[in-house]
């Protein structure tokens, strides 16, 4: 058979990922052990939250008569479906890089490689780059109703065979979508397109499941009749979806009354896509690969706003300017950062409808409540600020990786650089910040003093969560990441979402105290006094002061050291 | 113009440039050559102020760029042997922004942006965005970067990688004007014509060590072959003339 000693095995043409990710994992660098410990602890714990939660979730369920398992199967069905929703969205996405841009493309198309095992390998790949947190995720979900539920030792395998067809139909489906994209669209095109449609997705998922008040279907009461109740739980939600499939083979064999057909649709189902795929693939895939290589975008440049903007910088002088400029441009022309507006606005928009849906006024809700929480409500809209600020602030000098020699070669001082930076990031961010505290304030009408407090403190976290994001961007940087929506996700910008957490808390503990105290003077007439607002106050801004520049000046030492 | 003293980078227990000692005069056109891993691009990203020494030191104009690192680098123009640059800037905004970091801006800048892009025929893709550009359009805009603000020193790494023959021809001419109006030129290169037409000296540096430097005329006579060109001289000095028989590799 000499065909088959010319073409490299399907198990070959993965060796290299392979090979890679163990070259990572044994690779010792400094302070990689600390590292994985922490990682390794922080998902241990988020693995037993999740567990802790749904297994009194589900006993609480077990014991409704009637009705439980039913519910149970619904939330399962609920989790089930956004993770299909999830995993669609990343394969369509990763099946660009993979099929399309990916490196070792090249390489491969130029070889001696059979188009199918090409096929099967590539897809492997998408699957393990877009499903691997799902699984992760699933994991806890899995054990929870195997326990709750007497699943016993086979239920491990009934799981098994649902779940691994449900990891494949997305791929297939998503590899699918983005095959026939790329063919339609240049690449370079194709990847701008689905990042936006990606996130309005996600975002409008979001705010849909928001709006849709999902807190009210837990009480019952709202419905006219328990058989109306009940009725609405047995209706499939979506009978032709794999993930009802996986949910209604899964509820059967933990009810002890196993149904074997949802096992045979998906396995059917995903043996006939993935031979569909591999038809498609053979017949579309080297015109949209060779379309992948054309794509150049050409750009006429917008002159009039890019003026205006000169003019409203030139005080800056010349080097800030253009540094300034510069960021401005790169972020609004690069569709994997400016899209992420979209989410952001989704996210502003969720939280404005929380504060509005809050019942924190009418009977029974005492003055000193309804300022308190306000106040509280800082601490939300501290994580807002440091969820936004990983997403646009932590990356900046990551994505100067590739041209730093530039920068270090010029007579640019990294002091300018990172202020630079400091500001694009920060000045947009208190804005936004000033304006979701003062809607959110007037929204639960909050006294002027809680107004004064809010807006004191949230313009002092906004410049200490900006400080931390520089600090620890530049600190942990993800130089060769050409995804600027991935480098958030880092070990370092873990490490920074820590740490506002504990800024936040601190200032937030740090104020307690005066705000106690004036609201108990106001509510019930107690004694309020100056010099513990002079020293709550002066502490939290302190710490905030704290929190902006010592990561600033640690980032500004471990840039200068920095060597590319 | 360039003075290295006792110049030393060591990652580890590897020492990629082993005390180098060396000065580039104003004026000169110096071709910096050695087999791959030799140690050319670490020294030369030392002189750029991209990488710390472990060791010794870098004047630039006689400003050390340890002491005075702003100043040094004011005077200094690096063309690196990666053209990486900001894909979603336009040709004419990267060079715009070059000039910002060199506090230069204005007519100046403009007229001579344009002149440069004129010169490397990319005028035409002056307002399209970087990342449309091929490795070779890419290479002519940072070369054009380097020039844009008129430095006296230019540290070059590999110039005429991807460059077509119209433009390497440029490049060649124009650095030699450039000498000759008093800058000075530190150039690395592969091509070993280009390093034997165009340079005034040559250093050949292999296991992070200078091996031989001088005119051509000196490498000659240090390799004692008073008729052999660089190649010849190249290979005798850096010991890579004992390759294997081709035979025997081929039929291996």
């Amino acid at each position: 058979m000499p065909e088959e000693i010319l073409t490299p095995s399907f198990l070959h043409l993965l060796s290299p990922k392979w090979q890679s990710i163990r070259a990572r994992a044994t690779k010792k660098e400094k302070g990689s052990t600390g590292r994985a410990a922490v990682l390794g602890v922080l998902g241990v714990i988020f693995w037993m939250f999740i567990f802790g939660v749904l297994f009194r979730l589900l006993n609480y369920f077990k014991g409704v008569p009637e009705i439980g398992p039913l519910l149970a199967g619904k939330l399962l069905g609920l989790l089930l479906v956004s993770f299909f929703g999830m995993l669609l969205l990343s394969n369509v996405i990763a099946a660009l890089s993979t099929f399309f841009l990916a490196k070792d493309l090249d390489l491969l198309v130029a070889g001696p490689v059979d188009w199918l095992r090409l096929y099967f390998a590539k897809l492997s790949e998408t699957c393990a780059y877009s499903s691997w947190m799902v699984v992760l995720l699933a994991v806890p979900i899995f054990i929870a109703y195997g326990i709750v539920f007497d699943g016993g030792p086979m239920f491990l395998l009934v799981v098994i065979a649902a779940f691994v067809p449900f990891l494949i139909l997305p791929t297939v489906i998503g590899s699918a979508i983005t095959l026939l994209l790329v063919n339609a669209f240049p690449a370079r095109r194709t990847k701008d397109i689905l990042t936006v449609i990606g996130l309005l997705a996600a975002g409008g998922l979001v705010l849909l499941f928001r709006l849709m008040r999902p807190e009210q279907l837990a009480r019952p009461e709202g419905f006219r009749s328990l058989i109306e109740f009940i009725s609405v739980l047995k209706t499939p939600t979506s009978p032709w979806l794999p993930s009802e499939w996986v949910q209604t083979g899964l509820m059967s064999w933990l009810t002890h009354d196993p149904d074997f057909l949802p096992f045979y649709l998906l396995s059917s189902t995903s043996a006939a896509f993935l031979v569909l795929g591999a038809i498609l693939h053979r017949q579309l895939y080297s015109k949209g690969f060779t379309k992948a290589q054309e794509g150049a975008e050409v750009y006429a440049t917008q002159k009039k706003p890019s003026r205006l903007l000169k003019h409203i910088l030139s005080p800056l002088g010349i080097v800030r300017r253009e540094l300034v400029l510069k960021e401005v441009r790169l972020f609004f022309r690069d569709a994997t950062q400016w899209s992420q507006l979209i989410l952001l606005g989704v996210l502003v928009v969720v939280y404005v409808i929380n504060i509005k849906l809050l019942p924190i006024r009418g009977g029974g809700v005492t003055f000193f409540v309804s300022n308190l929480i306000p106040f509280l409500n800082l601490v939300l809209a501290g994580f807002v600020l440091a969820s936004i600020a990983a997403r646009f602030i932590f990356p900046g000098i990551s994505l100067e990786g590739k041209t730093m020699w530039l920068l270090r070669s010029s007579p640019l001082a990294m002091r300018e650089l990172l202020w630079s930076k400091f500001w694009v990031g920060t000045i947009p961010l208190l804005v936004m910040a000033l304006a979701l505290v003062i809607v959110t304030g007037m929204l639960m009408h909050v006294t002027e003093f809680i107004m004064l407090v809010s807006v004191f403190t949230i313009t002092m976290m906004t410049f200490a969560i900006a400080g931390l994001a520089i600090g620890f961007g530049t600190m942990y940087p993800r130089f060769e990441t050409e995804n600027a929506a991935q480098i958030p996700t880092s070990f370092g910008g873990l490490l920074f979402m820590m740490a506002s957490i504990v800024m936040i808390g601190g200032v937030i503990l740090l104020e307690a105290r005066p705000v106690f105290g004036y609201l108990a003077s106001r509510a019930f007439g107690a004694e309020s006094s100056p010099v513990e607002m002079v020293i709550g106050f002066g502490l939290a801004g302190l710490l905030c002061c704290a929190a902006t520049l010592i990561p600033i000046r640690v980032a500004l030492t471990r840039l200068e050291a920095l060597e590319v | 113009m360039i003075e290295l003293t006792a110049l030393t980078k060591r990652y580890g227990s590897f020492t990629a440039v082993d005390a180098i000692d060396l000065r580039v005069p104003k004026g000169e056109l110096f071709g910096f050559l050695g087999p791959n891993g030799a140690g050319k691009t670490t020294t030369l990203r030392m002189i750029a102020g991209i990488l710390r020494p472990t060791g010794g030191n870098v004047r630039i104009g006689g400003v050390d760029i340890a002491a005075d690192p702003i100043a040094a680098k004011r005077i200094l123009g690096f063309i690196p042997d990666r053209p990486f640059i900001y894909e979603k800037l336009t040709g004419i905004e990267f060079l715009r922004f070059v000039g910002g970091l060199y506090s230069q801006n204005g007519k100046d800048i403009e007229h001579r942006s344009r002149e440069l892009l004129a010169l490397f025929d990319l005028e035409q893709w002056r307002d399209e965005l970087v990342e449309s550009y091929s490795h070779g359009m890419r290479q002519k805009l940072i070369i054009s970067s380097a020039l844009v603000h008129k430095p006296d020193v230019i540290v070059v790494d590999e110039p005429m990688v991807g460059l077509d023959p119209k433009a390497a021809r440029i490049l060649k001419d124009l650095f030699r004007e450039y000498v000759k109006r008093g800058h000075t030129i530190m150039m690395s290169t592969h091509t070993l014509e280009v390093a034997e037409t165009m340079c005034d000296r040559i250093g050949i540096i292999q296991s992070g060590k200078i091996r031989a430097l001088g005119t051509m005329a000196d490498l000659r006579a240090e390799s004692a072959h008073g008729d052999s060109g660089l190649e010849d001289i190249f290979l005798r000095l850096t010991g890579e003339n004992a390759a294997r028989e081709f035979v025997d590799v081929l039929d291996a």
